[in-house]
């Protein structure tokens, strides 16, 4: 950028100028501080509703009993056992399935393919991650539901395995182009170090850019994690939505999240119900925030190398 | 951190650009003042979703016939069509259920005056199966046993069904409602006892319409929904009372001589002196030409003598 000769107007700002250049500087920096002062707000919010039913709570038997009956007209239990124990189990088998395909299509659209190809490719994966959830959650509904029953030996379509298959394809893109992004942060001299050393290509990316890029692609995973944790709408229509401890692929299971969709909206305000679906959001917001720092963590360690 | 300071030439850009962005929503917010058409009287029916095809229905006949009222019609459950009675922000309130006294007096004290109810027809819950499932009956034991906390029935051998197509399992899929939908509670008092619990493990759709495409595409699976609900794809099955009694098929007939068991009555609640609007619309659904709809949408209408209460 050329520096602008010094000029006479540059010393006598006008009054208007000076004042709007400071209006827009605390715009900019009260944007900044929003980001913080809503998700403070929106934890504040969440756990003041939830808090006045913390301590009637038996706690051991809330987090490791499947007993969910909210509703009971006899015994009413708040056991989330089977939907932390179902949550765990679609996030896992969904990374199962989409780690491999994720960090792959980093590795091929960064360092093996070049030109059209890449910026085509690119755009695809960014498109998928443009899909909304409820689309995802259609089409598990009648596709992926359809095609479970006709080739897999499977009594139900919506199920563990069906509610995965939407998270891998929802967290494939954010794996892709964070993993990327983070192959493309490995400087060139530690590819051209190793091509002259002779290094075939595919030594670069297992022997080099791997270990290099390591938390990076940690970061990735890390984050389609996250994604696939708060996943709410595709899991509630894909799972079944049933309070079963799976114990194949083909069980159907329900979700912390899908639990808060279908439930909230017809508790009344301020009933122990309502309030236990906002304790089952604050153990969402924990686990997320939990996964969401290690990423940002893992990430801090790659600029830090 | 160190910010370059802007030049002038930069902020007279970026003062130039705020006034613009700031003549362009004053123009757009001035332009979407007038042009509103005077809009026609407005019912809010709000509630069950097991009467929402029936109350969209009756909405869309109405609409001929009064051309200057327009009914709304949301589902999302009995007890939330309560509330928004209760808030203000539902005229009609349609309920599979009877109000609990919970609810009416909740209503009395927000609003000071009480709920009035109109009964407008019943509702037959159906036992649905898949198409394919060679079964035959069912009695009120059995979906007991199938559907209650505590109880072993579990596999389709131990009804006496042993070769449904393609189910891959012997497992019972029990298809069931979310808790808090009025089928769910209702299904529950009916067919569970009202000590009784449901089993874990169902898979809780949150629709009417979809436990019955789930039993569609699911050959081992067992569900409740309205007759109303019932497509090619899904067999209903005959229900008897008791083991071993004559197994009824939910029918006008067998709904209104009680003989099936699993029947409902279907409720429309409005504050005590609803507005001449709404009055006129309820005496509409009321009348013979509001039964009739009933009946097309597969709902069991009152008989003559009770419609007028």
């Amino acid at each position: 950028m050329s520096v602008p000769p010094a000029s006479p107007a540059r010393l006598t700002r006008s009054a208007l100028a000076l004042w709007g250049e400071r209006a827009v500087e605390l715009l900019i920096r009260l944007s900044g501080v929003s980001a913080v002062l809503f998700v403070f707000g929106i934890f504040l919010f969440v756990f003041l509703e939830g808090a006045p039913l913390i301590t009637d709570l038996d706690w051991g038997k809330v987090i490791f009993s499947p007993d969910w009956y909210p509703t009971s007209r006899e015994n009413v239990r708040y056991g989330v056992g089977a939907m932390i124990i179902g949550t765990l189990s679609v996030t896992v088998l969904a990374m199962v399935i989409a780690v491999p395909f994720g960090l792959g299509a980093a590795f091929f659209v960064s360092e093996f393919c070049s030109g059209t190809l890449r910026e085509t490719l690119k755009v695809v994966i960014e498109l998928l991650a443009a899909i909304p959830s409820i689309v995802w959650g259609f089409i598990g509904l009648s596709v992926v539901n359809h095609m479970i029953q006709r080739f897999l030996p499977a009594p139900v379509g919506l199920n563990l395995l069906n509610a995965a298959l939407l998270l891998a394809l929802m967290s494939v893109p954010i794996i892709v182009s964070i993993g990327e992004d983070a192959l493309k942060a490995v400087p060139d001299s530690y590819r051209e170090a190793a091509l002259a050393l002779g290094a075939t290509r595919w030594q670069i990316a297992w022997r080099v850019l791997l270990p290099a890029a390591r938390n990076g692609l940690l970061a990735a995973v890390l984050l389609g994690v996250g994604r696939a944790i708060g996943e709410t709408m595709a899991v509630l229509m894909a799972t079944g939505h049933a309070v079963n401890i799976p114990t194949s692929l083909f069980d159907p299971i329900r979700t912390l999240t899908a639990t808060i969709a279908a439930e909230l909206g017809e508790t009344a305000v301020g009933s122990p119900h309502y309030r236990m679906l906002f304790l089952i959001g604050l153990m969402l917001f924990t686990i997320t925030f939990a996964v969401n720092l290690l990423a940002d963590l893992a990430v801090r360690g790659v600029r830090r190398e | 951190m160190n910010r370059p300071s802007p030049t002038p030439r930069n902020s007279a850009a970026l003062w130039a650009l705020l006034t613009c962005t700031a003549a362009l929503l004053t123009a757009g917010c001035s332009k979407s003042g007038p042009g509103v058409s005077v809009k026609p009287a407005v019912i809010q029916n709000i509630g069950s979703d097991t009467m929402v095809n029936l109350a969209q229905a009756w909405a869309e006949a109405y609409q001929v016939i009064a051309p200057d009222v327009s009914v709304e019609v949301s589902g999302g459950g009995s007890g939330l069509g309560i509330a928004a009675l209760m808030n203000g922000t539902a005229d009609i309130a349609n309920s599979s259920r009877h109000i609990e006294p919970s609810e009416e007096a909740r209503i009395v004290e927000r609003t000071g005056v009480k709920p009035r109810e109109f009964l407008v027809g019943f509702d037959a819950l159906s036992i649905f199966v898949h198409r394919d499932n060679p079964i035959t009956e069912i009695s009120m034991e059995e979906l007991h046993d199938i559907y209650a906390e505590g109880s072993a029935l579990d596999r389709w051998s131990q009804l006496g069904v042993t070769n449904i197509p393609n189910a891959r399992t012997d497992r019972i899929i029990r298809v069931s409602r979310q808790n808090n939908s009025g089928t769910y509670h209702y299904f529950r008092d009916i067919v569970c006892g009202k000590k009784t619990d449901f089993k874990l493990g169902s898979l809780d759709m949150n629709g009417s319409k979809d436990v019955v495409e789930l039993v569609s595409r699911t050959p081992g699976a067992i569900g409740y929904s309205g007759l109303g609900y019932k497509t090619p794809n899904v067999k209903m099955i005959p229900v008897s009372p008791r083991k071993g009694a004559r197994a009824i098929l939910p029918s006008i007939a067998t709904t209104l001589d009680k003989s099936y068991p699993i029947a409902r009555p279907m409720f429309m609640y409005t504050p005590t002196a609803p507005p001449p609007h709404v009055q006129r619309f309820l005496d509409w659904v009321l009348s013979p030409a509001g039964k009739k709809i009933v009946e097309e949408t597969g709902y069991i209408p009152m008989p003559p003598p009770q419609a007028q209460q």
